[in-house]
C-alpha cells in the first residue's frame, strides 16, 4: 500500500464515521463540531490531490465560515444538557428505509458507470493559483468573467438586502 | 547576490535521501512526519515558554516593575517553574458540562496553530511544507482557531465564558476580513502568494519599502486587525479578566488551561513571523538594491537570526499595544473594524493596484 492510498483511506474513514455521527448525534453543537471533523477532512482529501487553492477553500468558507456561523446560531439558542427529542420507531425505521435505499442506488450507480482511469501524476500536475486566477477574469473561451461578474453582482445584492433587514428603523 | 546565505536544503535533502535509502517509502513519510512534529513540539514548548517570560518582562518595564526576579539569574526559570506548576494541576471536570467538547475545544485551538505553523519559512529551505497558495493557508487554517474558542465558553456551561466565546467569535469573525485584505495588499505587489517566493520577492528592498505607502498602511492594518484576532489586548475582549474573569477558558484548569494560554502565545508568534515575512523580508537580510558591498556584509549574519529578530519586533510592537492602550468595548471595538479599517483597506488595495499597474513601486 502507498502512502497515499493509507492517507486515502484515513480520510474516508474519518468522513463516514463523522459523517454518522453528525446525523444521529442528539446534541446540537456536537453534531455541528462533527460536521467540522467531515469539512476538514474533504479538505484533507483535496490537498491529497494537489488541489491547494480548493483545500484552502474548503477550510476557509466551509470549516471557517459556515460552520462557525452555525455554531454561533447553536450558541445563542440552546443549552448544554439540552437533547433533541428521539422521533417515534415508526418514523426511525422509515427513515433508515429511505436512507438505505439512496445509499443502494448511489453504490449502485458509482459501480455501474464506466469512469474513465486518469493515467495523470499526482505530484506534478495541479492546477494552480494562477491558473484560476486568469480563469477567472479571462473573457476568451473557458474564461469565467462573465459568471464571476454576475455572482459578484448577485452577493452584493444579497448583502445589501441584509443590512437592510437588519436595519433600525426609525419609527 | 545572496550567495552567503545557507541554504537549509542542503541539511535537509541527505536526511530525507538517507531515510528513503533506509526504509520503504511509506515508513520513510512517516519517519519524516514524526521528525517534524516532534521538532515542532519542542519548537513550541521553548518558543511558548520564553514568550511567557518576554511578556512579563515588557509588561513590566512598561508599568516600571522588576518582573519575575526569584527563579534564576533575572527570573530566566521563572515560566518553567509555572510550566511545572500547570502539569501537577488537578484537572477539574465541571459535572454540568458537555464533557466531550469541553475536553476537545483546547485541542481544536492548539491544533490550528500547530497548522499555521507549518507554512512558515524560518530560514532558506527551512520550511515544513512550501505551498504555492502559502497565504490563503494560514488565514484558511487561523480561522479554525475560533471554533475552539466557541465551544470551549460553550460546554463551559457558564455565563461568563458564554458570553467570553459570543464576543470573540463576532471579533475573530470581522477581523479576519482585514487580516486577508492587508496581505492580499502585498500579494498583488509580489504577484505570488508561495513565502519562499515572497521572501525570494524583497532580495533587493523588503516590501514595506518598495510599495510606498500602501504597503506601510497594510502593515499598520495587519498589525492592529492580527493583534484583534489573536485576542490579545487591546483587544481582549474574550477574556476580558475583570469583567468575564478570564472569558471562555473561566473552567479551566491545569494543562487544558495551558493550552489555550500556548496557543495564545503561538498564534501570536505566528501572526508576528508572517508580518515579518510578509513585509519586512522574512529571513532575507537587509538589502539596498545595488548596494553590493552593503548587502554582502549583512549575508554574514544568519538567515534565522534575521528571522527572529524581526519576530521578536513585531512581538515586541504587539506587546507595547496590550500594556498601553485600555481595552475596547465591543461596539467601539466592531465600530474600528467596519467603519474604519475595511474601508481604508479597499481603497489601499485600489492604490496598491494602480501603483503596481503604473510600475511605480521599486
Amino acid at each position: 500500500m502507498t502512502s497515499n492510498q493509507i492517507m486515502f483511506f484515513i480520510f474516508s474513514a474519518v468522513i463516514v464515521i463523522f459523517s454518522i455521527l453528525t446525523v444521529s448525534s442528539r446534541r446540537i453543537l456536537r453534531a455541528a463540531t462533527f460536521l467540522l471533523f467531515v469539512l476538514v477532512a474533504t479538505a484533507g482529501l483535496y490537498f491529497m490531490l494537489r488541489f491547494n487553492f480548493l483545500a484552502a477553500i474548503q477550510l476557509t468558507l466551509y470549516a471557517g465560515g459556515i460552520v462557525v456561523l452555525i455554531i454561533f446560531s447553536i450558541l445563542l439558542t440552546s443549552q448544554v444538557g439540552q437533547k433533541l427529542e428521539l422521533p417515534s420507531v415508526k418514523k426511525r425505521i422509515f427513515a433508515a428505509f429511505a436512507a438505505l435505499a439512496g445509499g443502494l442506488v448511489c453504490i449502485f450507480a458509482i459501480l455501474q458507470y464506466n469512469f474513465p482511469i486518469a493515467v495523470t501524476d499526482l505530484s506534478t500536475e495541479r492546477t494552480t493559483i494562477d491558473d484560476i486566477g486568469k480563469a477567472m477574469i479571462s473573457t476568451g473561451k473557458y474564461g469565467y468573467a462573465l459568471p464571476f461578474e454576475v455572482i459578484s453582482i448577485l452577493l452584493l445584492a444579497a448583502m445589501i438586502g441584509a443590512i437592510i433587514i437588519a436595519k433600525k428603523r426609525k419609527d | 547576490m545572496a550567495s552567503f546565505i545557507y541554504d537549509f536544503s542542503l541539511l535537509t535533502k541527505p536526511i530525507h535521501e538517507a531515510l528513503y535509502h533506509w526504509l520503504p517509502p511509506v515508513w520513510a513519510l512517516i519517519a519524516e512526519m514524526t521528525l517534524i512534529g516532534l521538532i515542532f513540539l519542542l519548537f513550541y514548548a521553548v518558543v511558548g515558554l520564553f514568550l511567557v517570560y518576554a511578556e512579563r518582562k515588557v509588561c513590566a518595564f512598561m508599568q516600571n516593575r522588576v518582573g519575575p526576579n526569584r527563579v534564576g539569574p533575572y527570573g530566566i526559570f521563572q515560566t518553567i517553574a509555572d510550566f511545572i506548576k500547570l502539569l501537577m494541576k488537578e484537572l477539574i471536570m465541571i459535572k454540568n458540562s458537555d464533557k466531550l467538547l469541553f475536553n476537545i475545544a483546547p485541542f481544536i485551538v492548539i491544533i490550528a496553530s500547530f497548522m499555521a505553523i507549518a507554512a512558515i519559512p524560518f530560514a532558506k529551505g527551512l520550511h515544513a511544507i512550501d505551498f504555492d497558495i502559502g497565504i490563503l493557508y494560514v488565514i484558511a487554517v487561523s480561522s479554525l482557531g475560533v471554533v475552539g474558542v466557541l465551544l470551549a465558553g460553550w460546554s463551559s456551561n457558564n455565563k461568563y465564558s458564554l458570553i467570553g466565546a459570543m464576543r470573540s467569535g463576532a471579533q475573530i469573525v470581522s477581523y479576519e476580513l482585514s487580516v486577508g485584505l492587508s496581505l492580499i495588499t502585498i500579494v498583488i505587489l509580489a504577484g505570488t502568494m508561495q513565502f519562499s517566493a515572497i521572501v525570494e520577492g524583497q532580495a533587493n528592498g523588503w516590501f514595506i519599502f518598495k510599495g510606498h505607502i500602501p504597503a506601510f498602511i497594510a502593515f499598520v492594518l495587519f498589525l492592529i486587525s492580527s493583534t484583534a484576532e489573536t485576542n490579545r489586548g487591546p483587544f481582549d475582549l474574550a477574556e476580558a479578566e475583570s469583567e468575564l474573569t478570564a472569558g471562555y477558558h473561566t473552567e479551566y484548569s491545569g494543562i487544558k488551561f495551558a493550552f489555550f494560554f500556548l496557543a495564545e502565545y503561538m498564534n501570536m508568534f505566528i501572526v508576528a513571523s508572517i508580518a515579518a515575512t510578509v513585509f519586512l523580508g522574512g529571513w532575507m537580510p537587509f538589502h539596498v538594491s545595488s548596494w553590493t558591498g552593503f548587502n554582502n556584509i549583512m549575508d554574514y549574519i544568519p538567515p534565522f537570526v534575521w528571522y527572529f529578530g524581526k519576530t521578536a519586533f513585531v512581538i515586541f510592537l504587539m506587546m507595547w499595544f496590550k500594556w498601553t492602550f485600555p481595552r475596547l468595548r465591543i461596539d467601539q471595538l466592531l465600530t474600528l473594524e467596519w467603519k474604519y479599517l475595511l474601508p481604508i483597506n479597499l481603497v489601499n488595495i485600489l492604490v496598491m493596484a494602480f501603483i503596481v499597474l503604473m510600475g511605480w513601486h521599486f
